[in-house]
């Protein structure tokens, strides 16, 4: 009994924890898009900004990276 | 764990199978002299490695040939790149930081052939890398530029009240840099191969199968796709460290 709550609690966690990957797809598209904003209002400065953008890119991306390792430490570790 | 999990999720192979690292030769324990799959496949990039930069450019053709037009482009792309953000003196590091693309890539994209392993899905690969980047560049800012390169944490532009709290914030996010430069690229490999196998264990049932066909192959072209910008990003940051190694001046 005590393990199935265990369990239980291990897959609602993770679950939970799987909520942060949307969150930062939501990070990730708020960078992508306000890049595509500035890129159409300004073409010619685009070019030299894509390293910028993709340094953006990454941090956005690494919190969501963090919460599906918090998801699969709790599936697969604990 | 394995075992416990086929009877449990009901699928018929479980989706993280494809990262454990199994002995090459017999069902021995795996020590550190053990030739296992990962093995194989890293000794396999540095194959691919090889033949892409030192046999496909041996011809040194000033008409590039297909494959040694591939290699030129790739090393051009990466050396504006450092040029780009770290800078004319971090051109001398170009060969370490193209190194490190170079590897990333052919692990990735070999990883990505069906029933492979994938070198770089496991943080103990990574963390390698990323570690090796923080250490190099920290004691390349110590240096090169003495006591100077703890100016990178002391803020002169921001207000005095406000600077040790920016310090203290600027600290911890040096320090949480190489974890998250690993567990990223961990991360997104370890997730689109899982997210692989998790739709292709819905194959088994009947109705689902074309559902799981399509999902499959559109998954696998937006793993392409990651495969290469892990890589670009990977090296990006490690030219961003080293930019604020150089110049620490904030």
């Amino acid at each position: 009994m005590e393990g199935e709550l265990a369990s239980l609690g291990q897959f609602i966690g993770a679950g939970f924890a799987a909520i942060g990957s949307g969150l930062a797809a939501i990070g990730v598209g708020n960078v992508a898009g306000n890049f595509l904003a500035g890129a159409l209002r300004n073409p010619s400065a685009a070019g030299g900004q894509t390293a910028t953008l993709f340094i953006g890119l990454a941090f956005a991306e690494a919190l969501g990276i963090f919460a599906f390792l918090v998801a699969l430490l709790l599936m697969f570790a604990v | 764990m394995a075992e416990e999990a086929h009877s449990e999720g009901g699928l018929v192979f479980h989706p993280m199978d494809q990262f454990i690292v199994k002995p090459l030769f017999g069902d021995g324990p795996v020590e550190w002299y053990t030739p296992t799959n990962v093995t194989l496949w890293l000794g396999l990039a540095v194959l691919c490695t090889v033949a892409l930069f030192v046999l496909g450019t041996r011809g040194r053709a000033i008409i590039p040939t297909r494959v040694q037009s591939v290699a030129e482009l790739a090393y051009g792309f990466i050396y504006k790149m450092v040029e780009d953000i770290a800078g004319p003196e971090g051109a001398r590091y170009f060969p370490k930081i193209f190194t490190l693309f170079v590897f990333i890539i052919m692990t990735n994209y070999l990883a990505l052939i069906p029933m492979s392993f994938s070198p770089t899905s496991h943080i103990a690969a990574t963390a390698v890398l990323g570690f090796g980047v923080f250490f190099a560049v920290t004691a390349l800012g110590f240096i090169k530029n003495g006591t100077h390169f703890l100016g990178l944490f002391w803020m002169s532009e921001a207000p005095l009240i406000l600077r040790p709290i920016i310090a203290v914030i600027e600290v911890i996010s040096y320090f949480v840099r190489p974890v998250s430069h690993s567990i990223r690229l961990a991360g997104n490999i370890m997730a689109g191969h899982t997210v692989i196998k998790v739709f292709a264990a819905f194959a088994g049932v009947a109705a689902l199968s074309p559902v799981s066909v399509f999902a499959i192959v559109a998954i696998y072209g937006l793993e392409v796709l990651v495969a290469f910008i892990q890589a670009y990003v990977f090296t990006i940051l490690t030219c961003v460290y080293l930019r604020d190694a150089l110049h620490p001046g904030h």
